[in-house]
């Protein structure tokens, strides 16, 4: 996927603006905010099963070379094919040509964030296959020609209304709007006839567990395992870090990653898979392949500052949490992973230079961490890519730090290095101030400050300060 | 005016960081504090040299220039022995918690930042650690709601604390906040840099305030405090918002004067 970062501000501002994207972001909150909470609250150890989580994911990271052998060797040895991606476009090719040698037709989809990466249906579609989303939101939007909005919800800015116009070609404004039940019966009716001539599938994969070759899929529509059963091939994408060394490991990081994404203690469906079918298995897959795709991945784990973020399982919890997303979207983060942790790896993943707005798109409140199943420090990871934006980078066009900005800084640093100076900078800040001000409050500042007071009145500085009221109440305490 | 009061603090002296911002823009913060310290029978000491912790340019990344500053915050603290209190979680937990990162490269500055943390200590942090919650008696008629500001929960773990302290003033009816741990939007530089995205952030606060109906906001560190007023005023609301050392040492006096303020 074509990564648009730079247009940050202008997506976000125009997802301000629009009410009903923004009601649809509150469900966000109310939903699977809150369920998160009540399923954290309801589970005695959580907070433990949490550091089990991080501690799993730190140390499968840090020993990933062996654990991908481990893996490859596993689901080789269960019949199926390993391919390793370098990037995005090695991956199409080798799905796309697999397709091609075997005849295919049609090719279903389940829901994977890898796959967006590579823009793979439209690909596919380009190359003449058909292809088709069975995820509902997925094929929702699909049918409304965009990418997902949220890791796990991905049509969630969606109206009811808007649905049923994708849905329904006779949809007329006016009508009755047809409930949820209605509006996923019409799907299922369409995706019927689909799963029934496909011939191959493309999945993603929520965890590969390396002991035993398997990859697994959390799903609550069941759509994921039909695709993955009906279809005589089989091909799975995962990004390289979505690996855990045992299924004792599987065990943990499903409580922590269902409870965390929607708050359910288990999904409606949980899918292992151990390669294609055996000659004793009536139904299943001829063919298995597996799809490891690094596409910059590698960036992350060679950065010791950033390589946290390859714990992440995407369970979109600090999306949720997130009051900068629940207002500006997910499409206005440009790329394929919205919300905190993907103002920490699109940055990486596609170039900090156009993503720089990403990083500094947050208020630094923490709700990101304080959410996260696998405790990943995502402020810590805002500030130093913030620090690279504005002077750390070893690449000069990635300081993208503006001189205005680079000067405010400098003599704000002047200026805090003696008190005299810091009582003389505020005093004069406070006499420029003072005239524009009323009732010790400014409704129209100037730059830098400009941009507070269009919406915000700002306080003026105080006429003396806490060090000189201080010293006054002394003397005054003294003498009395 | 102060009250005996069993503690294991092991000292009466304690020091206070005002913070850049209590210094020069809400200094009755910083005397509030003084006095609500005071009032638990303790001296404190005010460091004349003090400026700011740094975490202005730290958090925008200006890195090269917040650690001289950062560096100067810390050898004058380490003068002064004893408790170091800082009405603000935000600044607390610059030091606490991010020193480590910006003095990464310099392992004498993490040392003496990990030995400083052990006594620096957030407002309510150190009453609730030391007097706990109930320490503070005093009264106060007023309807107020409570805005718990992020880094005081996230980076210190102060959570319910301060909500106990001013449920246990007498005539002060707390009114619970709809998501009252959701972020105000406030964020530093992000309220200049990204204005209409803290200030849609905001909005959702504001909501939330004005549907309890309370005549007054709580709030523990004085960005947010400035970010909820400020937006409060230009929506034309009379609602007050003040830190919690301002209602705790208004409450204390009117105790002491026997008055009860309508």
């Amino acid at each position: 996927m074509k990564p648009l970062t730079l247009n940050f501000r202008s997506k976000a501002a125009q997802t301000l603006g629009d009410d009903q994207v923004q009601q649809s972001l509150e469900h966000v909150y109310t939903g699977f905010y809150q369920a998160r909470l009540n399923a954290a609250a309801d589970t005695p150890n959580w907070e433990e099963m949490r550091t089990k989580g991080k501690a799993i994911k730190d140390h499968t990271i840090a020993h990933l070379d062996h654990y991908l052998d481990t893996l490859s060797e596993k689901v080789e040895q269960n019949g199926g094919t390993v391919f390793f991606a370098e990037n995005a476009e090695e991956a199409r090719q080798y799905i796309t040509k697999l397709a091609k040698a075997s005849k295919i037709e049609t090719v279903i989809k389940a829901k994977s964030m890898v796959s967006e990466e590579m823009s793979l249906t439209e690909n596919l579609i380009d190359s003449g296959f058909e292809a088709v989303e069975t995820d509902l939101g997925e094929y929702i939007i699909q049918l409304a020609g965009e990418t997902p909005y949220h890791l796990i919800a991905p049509a969630v800015h969606k109206s009811r209304k808007d649905v049923a116009e994708l849905l329904d070609n006779n949809f007329v404004d006016g009508d009755r709007v047809p409930d949820a039940t209605e509006l996923t019966m019409l799907a299922r009716e369409k995706l019927r006839d689909v799963f029934a001539r496909a011939d191959m599938s493309v999945t993603g994969v929520n965890f590969a567990v390396a002991e035993s070759g398997s990859i697994v899929l959390v799903t609550n529509e069941g759509n994921g395992r039909m695709t993955t059963s009906v279809p005589r091939i089989h091909v799975a994408v995962m990004g390289m870090e979505k690996i855990v060394p045992s299924i004792q490991d599987l065990s943990t990081m499903l409580r922590i990653l269902i409870r965390s994404a929607t708050g359910q203690r288990i999904s409606t469906y949980v899918t292992m898979i151990n390669g294609p079918k055996t000659p004793e298995e009536e139904e299943g897959p001829d063919e298995f392949h597996l799809v490891i795709m690094n596409n910059g991945r590698e960036k992350l784990l060679r950065d010791p500052q950033l390589r946290e973020s390859l714990n992440c399982i995407r369970c979109g919890a600090c999306l949720n949490a997130c009051p900068v997303y629940r207002k500006v979207g997910g499409h206005a983060y440009g790329w394929v992973y919205p919300g905190p942790i993907g103002a920490i790896v699109t940055p990486v993943l596609t170039g900090l230079k156009d993503a720089s707005n990403l990083p500094s798109a947050s208020s630094l409140c923490g709700a990101c961490h304080e959410v996260c199943p696998v405790k990943i420090n995502i402020p810590r990871m805002l500030l130093e890519l913030r620090y690279r934006t504005a002077e750390g980078s070893t690449d000069p066009k990635e300081r993208t730090s503006t001189f205005m900005e680079r000067a405010i800084w400098k003599i704000w640093r002047v200026g805090m290095m003696g008190r005299r100076r810091f009582d003389w900078g505020a005093h004069i800040a406070y006499l420029l101030m003072r005239p524009i001000s009323s009732n010790g409050w400014i409704k129209k500042a100037p730059p830098p400050i400009s941009g507070w007071t269009l919406s915000r009145d700002f306080p003026l500085i105080a006429r003396k300060s806490l060090k000189s009221r201080l010293n006054r109440r002394r003397k005054k305490t003294f003498y009395d | 005016m102060s009250v005996p009061l069993n503690n294991n603090l092991g000292t009466k002296s304690v020091t206070l960081f005002a913070t850049c911002m209590v210094d020069q823009m809400a200094p009755s913060i910083g005397e509030s504090t003084v006095e609500v310290l005071e009032y638990l029978g303790l001296q404190v000491n005010f460091v004349q040299e003090q400026t700011c912790c740094g975490q202005p340019a730290f958090n925008t990344g200006f890195r090269s220039e917040s650690l001289p500053v950062a560096q100067r915050w810390l050898e004058i603290f380490e003068k002064v022995n004893g408790p170091i209190i800082v009405p603000s979680g935000s600044c607390a937990a610059m030091v606490r918690n991010f020193y480590y990162d910006l003095f990464k490269h310099d392992r004498n500055l993490v040392e003496r930042t990990r030995i400083l943390s052990e006594r620096l200590y957030e407002f309510t942090e150190f009453i609730d650690r030391f007097f706990g919650c109930d320490a503070i008696v005093g009264t106060c008629k007023e309807r107020a709601t409570y805005h718990k500001c992020c880094h005081l929960k996230r980076e210190i773990g102060i959570d319910d604390q301060p909500l106990q302290m001013l449920t246990n003033i007498e005539g002060l009816d707390m009114i619970p906040l709809n998501r009252d741990d959701v972020c105000c939007g406030f964020g530093g530089a992000f309220s200049v840099k990204m204005p209409d995205i803290s200030a849609a952030i905001l909005d959702e606060k504001l909501d939330n305030i004005e549907s309890t109906q309370a005549g007054m906001v709580v709030a523990a560190d004085t960005g947010c405090i400035y970010q909820i007023q400020g937006g409060l005023r230009r929506r034309g609301s009379p609602v007050q918002v003040v830190h919690i050392a301002e209602i705790l040492s208004e409450s204390i006096q009117n105790t002491k004067s026997g008055r009860v303020v309508g």
